[in-house]
């Protein structure tokens, strides 16, 4: 069994071969996927088609229901995003070395995953010719955005962590850019060669890039806490039974990071397999990412007992009464599963012998996620089903329409990752390079005494001089 | 007099690490460090131990964005509610300041994110057509020393660089 993370004899030339030939010749299963993700896209797109020319009643979006599936898929979305938050920017921070040959992938999906987001509140208004009224507009045309409300804060912050996500994923792109455009002919050269914007590798590329790139790691983890505190705050900043709880912006931002975790494992999985990546998504590093979501799952419930305890003894009669109908009402069912799925399930990670078993892992993975859509759903429809007034309760249940939309942003979602992961490299070349480099030299305690070390470091005084470099 | 941009390819960091600590303690007469360029498929911090310390303007480009996200979008928001985004307030202030400093930190990160890839694009020198002595071969395992220095030089680091197991020189006249 391997227990290094990266086999350290590997030939650089021998990462860049193999990386390169993924973006050429995927396994079958590849184009499966592709054909999955078009079939459930199209099923959206119908769907989408049907709610334009008809109008919102065949969602049955209608009084008290008036938010449903499209924005609990909208925060799940939003959610899944932060996985490239975590284990790029904050493994990054901590020089988790071990994130570096996956890390490009979960960026991606960082980017894809706000992309879908952003569809659900404009399907969600329906007209969408007037989506932009989301924004800050004018108001001479008797339009008034609220700055108070928090969905005017979601359109700031999800543009935001849009920008910035994409552009420190392009940044991190730019070495490997370089890579496919010496290696590339045709319409790829030219692709490349825009991209990679002239980059060498030089000494003062390098110098630039490391600074940049930290830089904006460090603007991304309080942004990405930042997002998901505002999404929360379109909840708990009402007073709806069961929204208005104060540990809903933690509570947001751990789901966050544990679906997104959980999605991670889910596509490192089908990577490994459609690209040949066994040599680089290693399963010391798979077992490290199970590891990191159980740890964030017991976070997750942590945070849950907390919201149910405060409800509990907080004396509001009417969020009591709203919590004991999530475990005994219509909805128990999906309650009961959520919380199966997302605390119970995980500790099957605990079990080295599962943490080892890819086909049982990608179903733990699946499942995982498929309780933080559910805690989602269970956020969103339960406290409309039961609010203060009797005249206002109502059971609803979401239409084939509302449905269909949300299997076929998994579609869309699908189809843009996979299209990505065959046009850029999905592993880190120059990455996975560093990281056999510094293992392979700081198992040599001379060497290992110059590595990383910086000339501000040497001037501080906390570094004896290297051997043999003492006049340098 | 001529100048040449050199480059010598070297299989692996240490001896391009060598070779160039070689040109720091002044084996070479009149060569000196500044003119040195390491290309690698990696970064090497370590090689500032020679190079010196040659910083970087990005954080400086970063502080400036966040600074003038962060002031620029509270007065933009502050300004535009007293005048064109003017509302009905029903008694609030028109001026709401908790729910503009949540926007003005966004604005803070946007415009800081903003700067700090312009700095990355000035100071990395992005953008630029590529010098001629490039090798495809230092994106895959190779270092090079490239250098910019005059005729009378050219023949003594050629030496130099074949003292330290050097893979391959090429020179070109600088136009």
């Amino acid at each position: 069994m391997q227990t290094k993370d990266i086999n350290e004899d590997i030939k650089w030339a021998q990462i860049n071969k193999d990386v390169l030939r993924s973006m050429e010749n995927p396994r079958i299963g590849y184009w499966i996927a592709i054909a999955v993700s078009l079939f459930l896209l199209s099923f959206a797109i119908g769907a989408e088609i049907y709610q334009y020319n008809v109008g919102m009643g065949p969602a049955n979006l209608n009084w008290p229901h008036m938010w449903d599936l499209y924005i609990a898929t909208f925060i799940f979305w939003i959610g899944m995003s932060h996985s490239g938050t975590l284990l790029s920017a904050i493994l990054h921070i901590i020089q988790a070395d071990w994130r570096k040959p996956i890390y490009r992938f979960a960026e991606a999906m960082t980017t894809f995953s706000l992309m879908t987001a952003g569809l659900f509140p404009i399907i969600h208004i329906g007209r969408l010719w007037n989506m932009y009224w989301v924004l800050p507009y004018f108001s001479d045309r008797g339009i008034w955005p609220n700055f108070r409300s928090p969905l005017v804060w979601d359109a700031f912050a999800i543009t935001t962590y849009l920008t910035s996500s994409a552009l420190f994923l392009f940044i991190g792109m730019i070495p490997d850019l370089a890579i496919c455009r010496d290696n590339a002919r045709g319409w790829r050269k030219q692709l490349y060669t825009l991209l990679s914007l002239g980059w060498r590798g030089d000494d003062r590329q390098w110098r630039n890039f490391r600074r940049t790139y930290m830089l904006m790691a460090c603007f991304l983890i309080p942004l990405a806490v930042s997002v998901h505190s505002i999404v929360s705050s379109d909840f708990a900043m009402s007073i709806m039974p069961g929204w208005h709880v104060t540990t809903f912006p933690p509570y947001f931002v751990a789901g966050a990071l544990y679906s997104g975790c959980a999605a991670i494992m889910t596509l490192f999985i089908l990577l490994r397999y459609f690209f040949r990546f066994e040599a680089y998504m290693t399963m010391p590093i798979m077992v490290k990412t199970c590891k990191l979501t159980f740890a964030i799952a017991m976070v997750w419930t942590y945070l849950n007992l907390i919201e149910f305890s405060s409800i509990w003894y907080g004396h509001d009669e009417v969020a009591k009464e709203l919590l004991l109908a999530k475990f005994t009402g219509p909805y128990s069912p999906y309650f009961w599963a959520m919380l199966f799925f997302g605390s119970v399930l995980p500790f099957t990670l605990a079990f080295e012998k599962i943490r080892n078993n890819i086909p049982a892992l990608f179903v733990i993975s699946l499942l995982l996620n498929v309780g933080m859509w559910l805690e989602r759903w269970m956020i969103v429809t339960p406290t409309l089903s039961l609010s203060y007034h009797p005249f206002a309760f109502d059971v609803m249940w979401p239409s084939w329409v509302q449905w269909f939309i949300v299997l076929g942003s998994f579609g869309w979602f699908g189809l843009l990752f996979l299209v990505f992961v065959k046009i850029v490299p999905s592993v880190s070349m120059y990455e996975v390079k560093e990281m056999i480099f510094h293992r392979r030299h700081l198992a040599n305690k001379d060497i290992a005494s110059v590595m990383h070390r910086r000339e501000s470091d040497r001037q501080s005084g906390t570094d004896a001089p290297a051997p043999g470099l003492e006049g340098a | 007099m001529k100048k040449y941009h050199l480059l010598g390819l070297f299989s692996n960091f240490d001896e391009a690490f060598t070779a160039i600590s070689d040109i720091r303690h002044y084996k070479i007469p009149g060569v000196s460090v500044d003119d040195v360029t390491l290309i690698s498929p990696i970064e090497h911090p370590e090689i500032e131990e020679i190079l010196g310390d040659r910083g970087s303007h990005v954080p400086k480009f970063t502080l400036t964005g966040a600074l003038f996200g962060c002031t620029a979008g509270f007065l933009f928001l502050a300004s535009a509610q007293a005048n064109f985004f003017v509302q009905p307030q029903g008694g609030k202030p028109v001026v709401p300041v908790p729910t503009n400093l949540v926007l003005s930190y966004e604005m803070l990160i946007l415009f800081g994110v903003l700067s700090t890839l312009v700095g990355f694009l000035i100071g990395a020198q992005l953008l630029r057509k590529r010098k001629p002595l490039y090798s495809e071969n230092v994106a895959i395992d190779q270092v090079g020393i490239e250098m910019e220095v005059e005729e009378k030089y050219i023949e003594p680091i050629k030496e130099l660089f074949r003292q330290h197991q050097v893979l391959e020189i090429r020179d070109e006249v600088v136009k």
